[in-house]
């Protein structure tokens, strides 16, 4: 190929105007239209105030709003783990109670998993999966509106029981049974932490629906699954691991709610009940879900390592079947979380081993990132520094969990700081730094400026020598025998130094995260004096960079027709006769302009967010008075009908509607088929009978 | 389907990218019934965790009657029947649908939903019986897991027979043609699922005998 064409520009809004349903939304204009269903919300139309924010249903707003609630969280689960290190900086701290201090390190991990590293990572999924596939939108954009605003109503749940429910939940991110029951947890925290993490469950349920169905069917023409890019790859597989992870610990919250709420015997030794299933229920659910949080910073580094290196991404198909294998034996090893457990030598056996496999996959991808930069045309940037450090740190965390297989060794280590240093190394060290990446690498995508790649370089360094700081000494303190969970240590254990390294550390950490803010607010601040960066600043090779940025409303003038692997790259650059790389067109020459007018994109809606109000009324009605209940399900169903009933903008059901002549008039006759009505009820299980 | 032309027409591209028609999506099914096969699955592993919850706890009777001791199989599967039988139903309303004969589609689907309904009798009824004879959900965690797994199924059913009085509302409205049955057969798929489960359910929990 000599020269690549010019993608065409889309001139003229076609004949399709005078069809146009009154509730088309064109890319760039705002419509007049409005409706009343059922006479309580008019229904929202394009904009750029803050009302728009709460009706939208566009993919890329619901990733910012996802990402900016992320960030938020961050700092809270960032606080409790200052609280946490100040305690423990000396002996004997006194900084905060045993009790608030089980509240704090309970809510500290459940804060950073369920509020900060699974949303950041559905941030970047939203974002950049229908980017990634050269889509419009991802297949539901309602229910992706709805995802995000039930996420948030439970977070805010959950954090309320600060206020209404005695103080957080007081049993540990795992809740272990039968601490968690009435008689040893008796304020509303556990309550809480089983009814809030149910609804932050159906969250991410209907977001792995509606990310599944948009990978596996809303693909450009040509691309493949085998073409689709490494990042949307660990996504999908993410998503279905919580597809099938989260139905498992919905049951074992369900369990645990209906023990304390209505008096079942799931829980209660005393009638032979047998604490180990809330073990088994939860790690079924619990070890996916650590590849639930890995699996999107390996997608983020697979993506940066390649453009940075510039080189393909190596062994591209290992590194999705490699991903896949992690996805299925995530399912085959939960028990090495209960070595202890008494659970018998066979188990232990088979789940050591099973642990150990699992640990194949993981490093064929950390030797294919460090193949793909071997012999590259290597650019430290920030972002790449963020994923050489996800690399290697993950590496660090992987290899100590790997001592964790071994079961007598294991047996020492259970419950002491050295765990707490390994899950650090894979969850900070891995999942954290990675999606820091991703932030960086992304960020002109998103905002249309670069953030600042000097504070950026001082934000790296520093969160990395605060991280090494604050969880390499962890492993000392732990295979000295410190416990985990414990609220002060007496002097003269040797716990003293590395806990106040520890310590250090963790305000090291701080500053960054302090620098980090500052950095977006500068570079925000900075922009309007520097260049725009372009739609491909960093020469990359996935169709997100094939468009402006910031990204246009309706991503793609015209769907990208895919080639090849990389399409995007091999549309700047061929090869020459001697087999050198040839430039065939700049990225401003190659890339799509973004003006195309009269795209058809979805109407934005308020329903979803009605809906969301619903669900924790549901869970204050279960905790305090069932009439909180009553109203809280009639404002969810209220909701979802009318949202099944709202008039749809959907441009099939539109035409269907034209074409069949049915005799109904657009405007006055019944609305038309609601497409998502299928969908809609089946969350209602959950709701119905919490 | 990697063969398709670049389209540069923007109604045809706006079909390929918000793609309702079947033939605009990668695989071929469409949106919705790709979403409902994939919440299937995730409903096999809530079913799952629930069955075997029960099967764990089906011998602790804390001391009180079992859950096992009072079934009364003659009638639960006069009621399994019944569910079964609502699944042909089902199919019957799918099939009239379809074919565009709108009356005979409503009266399948209200005999579906009558069905169901008349199978959730029964379970109101099992329910108030093991509760008179001492089975409360309270007693025993083997009691407590039978009616959680029970009672989540039959709220199932329950959601499944409000979606067919949606169709059924919908069609007396006249908007369910030929051209959207698949919205039928989607809540179709649904109902099967609820009530291969129960298949699943009455054999191990009811027909196989514990201890």
């Amino acid at each position: 190929m000599s020269i690549i064409e010019k993608p065409e520009i889309i001139e003229k809004p076609e004949v399709e105007k005078p069809d146009a349903p009154p509730l088309e939304l064109e890319a760039g204009e705002v419509v007049r239209h409005a409706e009343r269903p059922l006479g309580v919300f008019t229904r929202p139309q394009g904009g750029r105030g803050w009302r728009d924010w709460l009706s939208t249903v566009d993919h890329k707003r619901i990733g910012i709003l996802y990402g900016v609630s992320a960030m938020f969280f961050f700092l809270v689960g960032g606080v409790q783990a200052l609280l946490i290190r100040l305690q423990l900086a000396v002996p004997d701290g006194s900084v905060l109670s045993a009790d608030v201090y089980n509240q704090i390190y309970t809510m500290h991990g459940v804060t950073m998993v369920f509020l900060f590293i699974m949303p950041l990572a559905a941030a970047f999924a939203n974002y950049f999966i229908p980017l990634q596939i050269g889509a419009r939108d991802v297949a539901f954009p309602r229910l992706n509106a709805l995802s995000f605003w039930i996420w948030l109503s439970g977070a805010i749940f959950l954090n309320t029981s600060w206020i209404v429910g005695g103080g957080g939940a007081d049993c540990g991110w795992f809740c272990y049974s039968p601490n968690s029951g009435v008689a040893f947890s008796p304020s509303h925290g556990v309550d809480f932490y089983a009814i809030g993490l149910q609804i932050l469950g159906l969250a991410s349920l209907i977001s792995a629906v509606n990310l599944i169905v948009t990978c596996l069917n809303m693909r450009a023409p040509g691309m493949t699954l085998m073409r689709m890019p490494i990042f949307t790859w660990m996504l999908l597989i993410t998503q279905f691991l919580l597809l099938f992870a989260l139905p498992v610990i919905t049951v074992a919250l369900f369990l645990l709610m209906f023990d304390r709420v209505f008096d079942a015997q799931f829980f209660n030794v005393d009638a032979g009940a047998d604490p180990l299933l809330w073990q088994h229920l939860f790690w079924i659910f619990g070890h996916p879900e650590v590849y639930i949080i890995i699996l999107p910073a390996f997608g983020v580094v697979s993506e940066v390592i390649p453009t940075f290196s510039r080189k393909p991404l190596f062994g591209y198909e290992f590194m999705v079947f490699s991903g896949v294998a992690i996805g299925f034996m995530g399912w085959g090893v939960w028990a090495h979380h209960m070595f202890v457990s008494g659970m018998g030598p066979i188990s232990v056996a088979a789940f050591s081993l099973s642990t150990m496999f699992i640990a194949v996959p993981t490093g064929v991808k950390v030797l294919n990132w460090l193949a793909t930069m071997w012999g590259g045309k290597l650019r430290f940037t920030v972002a790449m520094k963020f994923a050489v450090a996800t690399v290697a740190m993950f590496t660090i965390g992987g290899l100590s969990g790997v001592t964790h297989s071994v079961a007598p060794a294991n047996t020492q280590h259970t419950d002491t700081y050295y765990i707490v240093a390994h899950f650090h190394y894979v969850i900070f060290g891995g999942g954290v730094l990675g999606l820091f990446a991703g932030l960086y690498f992304w960020w002109p995508k998103i905002w249309g400026h670069f953030l600042n790649e000097r504070v950026g370089n001082w934000h790296f360094w520093m969160t990395l020598v605060g991280f090494n700081l604050t969880f390499g000494p962890m492993h000392i303190l732990g295979l000295q025998g410190m416990s985990r969970r414990i609220d002060t240590y007496a002097r003269g254990y040797g716990f003293e130094f590395w806990n106040l390294i520890a310590t250090v550390g963790s305000l090291l950490i701080a500053a960054a995260t302090a620098l980090f803010i500052w950095n977006v607010i500068k570079s925000r601040r900075e922009a309007r004096h520097l260049p725009p960066p372009g739609p491909d600043p960093w020469d990359a090779r996935s169709l997100e960079w094939s468009v402006p940025s910031p990204v246009p409303v309706h991503n793609f003038d015209t769907v990208p027709q895919i080639r090849s692997r990389d399409d995007w790259w091999h549309t700047k650059y061929g090869e020459g006769a001697d087999g050198s790389v040839v430039r065939l067109a700049t990225a401003e020459e190659a890339a799509q302009t973004g003006e195309a007018q009269d795209v058809h994109l979805p109407s934005p809606s308020f329903w979803p967010l009605a809906v969301a109000v619903g669900l924790p009324l549901i869970g204050y009605g279960l905790i305090f008075n069932l009439w909180f209940a009553l109203i809280g399900a009639l404002i969810a169903v209220g909701s979802l009908y009318s949202w099944a009933l709202e008039p749809v903008d959907d441009p099939d059901a539109v035409h269907d509607h034209h074409d069949d002549h049915t005799g109904h008039d657009d405007s006055s006759g019944p609305p038309p088929p609601p497409p998502e009505s299928p969908e809609t009820p089946p969350p209602a299980p959950a709701e119905a009978a919490s | 389907m990697s063969a398709e032309p670049v389209t540069t027409d923007p109604a045809a591209a706006a079909e390929a990218a918000v793609g309702h028609d079947p033939h605009a999506t990668s695989t071929g099914l469409s949106h919705t019934k790709l979403a409902m096969w994939v919440f299937l699955g995730s409903e096999c592993l809530l079913f799952g965790g629930l069955v075997s919850t029960y099967l764990l706890y089906a011998t602790r009777g804390n001391g009180r009657t079992l859950p096992a001791e009072v079934f009364d199989i003659p009638f639960t599967s006069v009621s399994s029947f019944v569910l079964l039988m609502s699944s042909l139903t089902m199919v019957l309303a799918l099939s009239a649908v379809s074919r565009g004969e709108p009356e005979s589609g409503r009266a399948w689907l209200l005999a579906t939903a009558l069905l169901g309904g008349v199978f959730l009798g029964g379970q109101v009824y099992e329910f108030t019986a093991f509760v008179r004879e001492g089975v409360g959900f309270t007693t025993s965690p083997a009691s407590s897991a039978f009616f959680t797994l029970t009672g989540f199924h039959g709220v199932h059913v329950a959601l499944g027979i409000v979606m067919l009085m949606s169709l059924f509302v919908r069609s007396v409205k006249g908007n369910l043609t030929k051209k959207n049955s698949e919205t039928v057969e989607i809540i179709g798929l649904y109902w099967h699922f609820v009530d291969i489960v129960w298949i699943f359910i009455f054999t191990v929990i009811y027909l196989i005998p514990v201890d």
